[in-house]
């Protein structure tokens, strides 16, 4: 994540990351279908997680231990893949929704400025 | 659960992969679900899922990405990345694991030796608690039997000691003697050393019951198998030494061979038959020092303890035996290198070659990067792109190491494979055919993990020019081309200060090199007292065919005359053991009005031999003044002797010395009827020695040493002497070479660091050519473009050449220069083993900077020619 650095490629990203967090913060465990529908419902239709970038991000926070996976059943009976969030995958959230915070107020400032 | 299914992932790509497959699977169904709830049909249901999902091959290999940007499995794939890099570049690729080959397999096989040699204890039980106990007294270390005796009884901090002595002996089993190769040892040798027989068994102490009560004898291994084909049935067979019947208890195991690393003995017999291979008692004569003890020192005793007590032991013998043992004192050291006369000049001369190798070393690795610092920099455009989409820098920075890696362990691979070859050849070389000497530095898991670490430390500095480059790189600079390029030309980089170094080193190996063989020329030349070349030396001991003092005159002399009748022969007499040779007796010499003999009493010790007459004729050795020997200075006649210069002038000042006379050992007065020029005894490098001649007829000796001058070439002449000598008594085995061939004992070593230092030499010249060309012909290639436009614009091909090639032969002069000084500082190191080795010879200096130019001449040839050549039209169309 970008600190204040200009908006560059890695932020959208990184915002993609945030609402993942959250969304684990918030629900518990969940696979990865659940999480692009909580979203959605979240975010009153507004943001629509593009899936193509929802599993690498996935997989890559894995990697990173923000996150840990477990392989079990849904409520229908269907195996899927849950994940929910790691201690250090808290800390992260708390660094990212302060990061964004600091975007965002910059992003106003400068809109209100002109 | 979910680390170990993480770890299990990274080896298993496939269940990964299926893994991720039913993930992707499972969330398409899941919307498929949702929309089938939604009211949609089955079909519409999964066709919009599908669609919203997008390909799922290509988020399969996305997911994939993710995935593998950590884990062995990438590390293969980087692996395998720069395996196939280091294919399409073969060039460097070969020079590169070539360079780290040699210089790695130079250590490896340099440790090795050291390994065998100093580092690896003998194989006997307790091997740290073993020292060998030197006499104190400079250039006599051995002991006596009665010394031994005492210090054996009366210790207090030693468990055990015993002694041995090397010797030669005729063995036959019925029929024509072979010379073989005995120790002669105390009855606990076998016991102390906890050693335990393969056949048979042992003699012990129990078996003696004073001088020659145990005629037994243990074969080695490999004598065993040699002569009697690894014959069990051995055990009880009666062999005769020397004609004396003795029989064979036992074998000793394979992979002992005694505690002399380098003699290995044919047999062990026990010491108290020693009389009857030696021919005469030396048991009870304590001024006698012909044995060698070592002792165990008890558990828990310091060295320095074992030597504080043995020191005041031998003080109390020189007080009790103030005629044999005056001036008596005790050392420890360490066994197996034949004290400190091996022992003392190998470890120094070890230490300097393995320093030497280790230079060799570093200079490969300095070329390897030199190289691979040329290679990275040509890589700044593939690097920036790889940058600028998305690669992170420890990425590279770990492909680069691999690299490195990948060369350095085939590099490494390569030059212990060599070197474990060459070592196993060293072992089972035999370098002078008449001794059991051997070399046994057959690599252990010592020498092999020295390798390794050896083979990792080379690849670093190669490695870090690649990183470094890497962490250099600025993606949108590298990205315009041939700006850093030009720039980077001009201006002294590292490149050039590595090439330096290496030159450095190069040209001090090629220093030390010159000085030493130069030194083994000068030393091959100096005068010794004799004239080798020219001369045969037939060497036998008359007491292998059973002969006594008593009776072995009149054949020696059978021998010399019928000898001298053989045509073509211009010389013959005999001495008992050739200076020069292994052998040779030492005595303290008396002026004639002493009257008590000990050592401090003595005027000078000096080394005696027992020559026929027409010996001085035959060795070319100058007669200064007074006569020769004649057979008619008889036992029964006062006896006589010639002394050399050095002695002459201990015993009378300047005064002539002929018809004086003087004290020897034994204190009989002689009468000096002659005396002869100087000469060397012992060693190519000692100080002016005293020496006397006895007359052979007045001190009978069963060693024989025939010397035989002639024009003619041994081919022919050596059929017809065998054929006299057989012809007067066929049991008497002899060995016959000519006499410089002789000689190559007392030069083993000098050869040995003149061979080692040779090969470091020359090494370090290919390394040398290796770098400057590669540097050379990078430059070259580099500014080929500028090159081509200069010559359109009318430059001089001379000037050209001048200006491509100024770089490389400024660091080539400058290394040269720096090795140079560097190498005659070094030199010192040389002269103890290398006699005569001056590092200021101007031959030396003068050789040495024709060679560094050959060098740079051999490495700048090509080159230079390519710059000659070049061809504007042809180059400007091509870029």
């Amino acid at each position: 994540m970008s600190r204040g650095a200009g908006i560059a490629n890695n932020d959208l990203q990184g915002t993609l990351d945030l609402l993942v967090l959250k969304t684990l913060a918030s629900t518990g465990a969940l696979h990865g279908y659940g999480i692009v529908q909580h979203i959605l419902r979240a975010s009153d239709d507004l943001l629509r997680v593009e899936e193509g970038s929802l599993y690498p991000a996935l997989h890559r926070m894995e990697q990173s231990g923000w996150v840990a996976s477990e392989w079990a059943l849904t409520g229908t009976g269907r195996k899927a893949k849950y994940y929910r969030l790691t201690d250090a995958g808290r800390r992260q959230l708390e660094e990212a929704e302060q990061s964004f915070d600091q975007l965002v107020r910059g992003v106003h400032a400068v809109l209100r400025y002109a | 659960m979910a680390l170990f299914r993480r770890i299990a992932n990274l080896f298993r790509r496939s269940r990964m992969d299926r893994e991720i497959r039913a993930e992707l699977e499972a969330h398409i169904d899941l919307r498929t679900e949702d929309n089938l709830a939604a009211g949609m049909s089955r079909a519409e249901a999964r066709r919009e899922a599908l669609l919203r999902f997008g390909n799922p091959t290509v988020m399969r290999e996305r997911v994939t990405a993710a995935d593998a940007s950590l884990g062995l499995e990438s590390l293969a794939r980087d692996l395998r990345y720069a395996a196939r890099r280091l294919q399409h570049s073969p060039g460097f690729a070969l020079t590169a694991i070539v360079t780290l080959a040699a210089g790695i397999g130079a250590n490896v096989v340099v440790f090795g030796v050291m390994n065998a040699l100093l580092l690896r204890p003998l194989q006997v039980a307790g091997p740290e608690r073993l020292f060998q106990i030197e006499q104190g007294h400079e250039g006599d270390i051995s002991q006596s039997y009665p010394d031994f005796a005492d210090y054996r009884a009366r210790n207090s901090t030693f468990s055990d000691m015993a002694a041995y002595r090397i010797n030669g002996a005729g063995v036959s089993t019925g029929g024509s003697a072979q010379r073989s190769w005995i120790y002669e040892v105390s009855g606990n040798y076998f016991d102390m050393l906890g050693v335990q027989p393969a056949v048979g068994r042992f003699f012990h102490e129990s078996d003696e019951h004073g001088p020659n009560s145990a005629p037994y004898i243990v074969l080695s291994d490999a004598f065993w198998r040699r002569r009697f084909n690894a014959d069990r049935r051995v055990v009880g067979m009666k062999v005769d030494l020397n004609k004396h019947p003795f029989t064979i208890v036992g074998v000793a195991p394979r992979g002992f061979n005694g505690t002399e690393i380098f003699f290995w003995p044919d047999y062990w017999m026990p010491m108290v038959n020693e009389e009857q291979v030696e021919g005469y008692s030396f048991l009870t004569v304590r001024v006698n020092h012909g044995i060698e003890v070592i002792g165990l020192l008890k558990p828990g005793v310091t060295p320095q303890q074992g030597a504080d007590n043995l020191q005041a032991l031998a003080g109390q013998m020189s007080r009790e035996h103030p005629n044999e043992d005056d001036r008596l004192t005790a050392r420890l050291v360490m066994p197996g290198l034949m004290g400190d006369m091996l022992g003392g000049p190998a470890r120094p001369f070890l230490i300097a070659i393995m320093a030497l190798a280790l230079l060799v070393l570093v200079a490969a690795c300095v070329n390897l990067a030199g190289i691979s610092a040329a290679r990275a920099a040509d890589r700044t455009r593939e690097l920036s792109i790889c940058f600028s989409i998305g690669a992170t820098r420890w990425r590279l920075l770990r492909g680069g190491l691999l690299e490195a890696a990948v060369v350095s362990i085939a590099g490494g691979a390569v030059g212990t494979l060599i070197a474990a070859a060459l070592l196993e050849a060293i072992t089972r070389w035999q370098p002078i055919a008449e001794f059991p000497i051997h070399v046994a530095v057959i690599p252990d898991s010592r020498v092999y993990v020295v390798a390794v670490a050896v083979t990792l430390a080379s690849g670093i500095l190669p490695g870090l020019m690649p990183a470094r480059q890497i962490w250099r790189t600025d993606a949108l600079q590298a990205m315009k081309s041939g700006a850093a390029g030009a720039a980077a030309i001009h201006r002294l980089s590292l490149r050039d200060v590595l090439l330096a170094i290496q030159i450095a080193v190069c040209a001090l190996l090629v220093t030390a090199s010159l000085v030493s063989l130069r030194g083994m020329e000068r030393s091959l030349h100096a005068p010794m007292g004799f004239l080798s070349q020219g001369a045969l030396v037939f060497q036998t001991d008359m007491h292998m065919a059973g002969y006594s003092d008593k009776t072995e005159l009149p054949v020696q002399r059978r021998m010399i005359e019928e000898a001298a009748r053989v045509p073509g022969v211009t010389a013959v007499g005999t001495i008992d053991n050739a200076p020069l040779s292994s052998g040779g007796s030492r005595s303290g010499v008396f002026r004639e009005d002493t009257a008590e003999f000990r050592g401090s009493t003595s005027v000078t010790i000096a080394n005696y031999f027992s020559i026929s007459p027409g010996y001085l004729n035959a060795a070319q050795t100058k007669l200064l003044a007074g006569r020769d020997f004649t057979w008619g200075d008889g036992l029964d006649k006062p006896k006589v002797a010639i002394i050399n210069q050095t002695l002459a002038r201990r015993l009378f000042g300047n005064a002539p010395a002929v018809g004086r006379k003087f004290r020897a050992g034994d204190t009989t007065i002689h009468e000096v009827i002659g005396v002869v020029e100087d000469g060397r005894y012992d060693s190519l490098t000692e100080d002016s020695k005293a020496a006397m001649f006895f007359a052979l007829t007045q001190a009978p000796a069963g060693n024989t040493t025939l010397v035989v001058r002639s024009q003619l070439p041994p081919a022919q002449l050596v059929p017809a002497l065998n054929r006299v000598l057989t012809g007067i008594d066929a049991s008497l085995p002899f060995t016959v070479r000519p006499w410089p061939e002789a000689l190559s004992l007392v030069l083993f070593p000098a050869r040995v660091a003149t061979a080692a230092l040779g090969v470091m030499g020359l090494l370090a010249a290919m390394l040398a050519v290796t770098g400057v060309f590669g540097m050379a012909a990078y430059t070259v290639s580099k500014r080929l473009r500028e090159l081509g436009i200069r010559v359109a614009l009318g430059a001089q091909r001379r000037q050209l050449i001048r200006s491509a090639l100024t770089r490389p032969v400024i660091v080539l002069s400058a290394g040269s220069l720096a090795g140079l000084v560097l190498g005659v500082v070094a030199s010192r190191l040389l002269a103890f083993v290398v006699y005569e080795a001056s590092p200021r010879d101007p031959l030396v200096l003068g050789g040495a900077v024709l060679l560094m130019a050959l060098v740079g001449l051999a490495a700048t040839w090509i080159p230079a020619r390519r710059a000659w050549s070049v061809n504007p039209a042809q180059l400007l169309r091509e870029e």
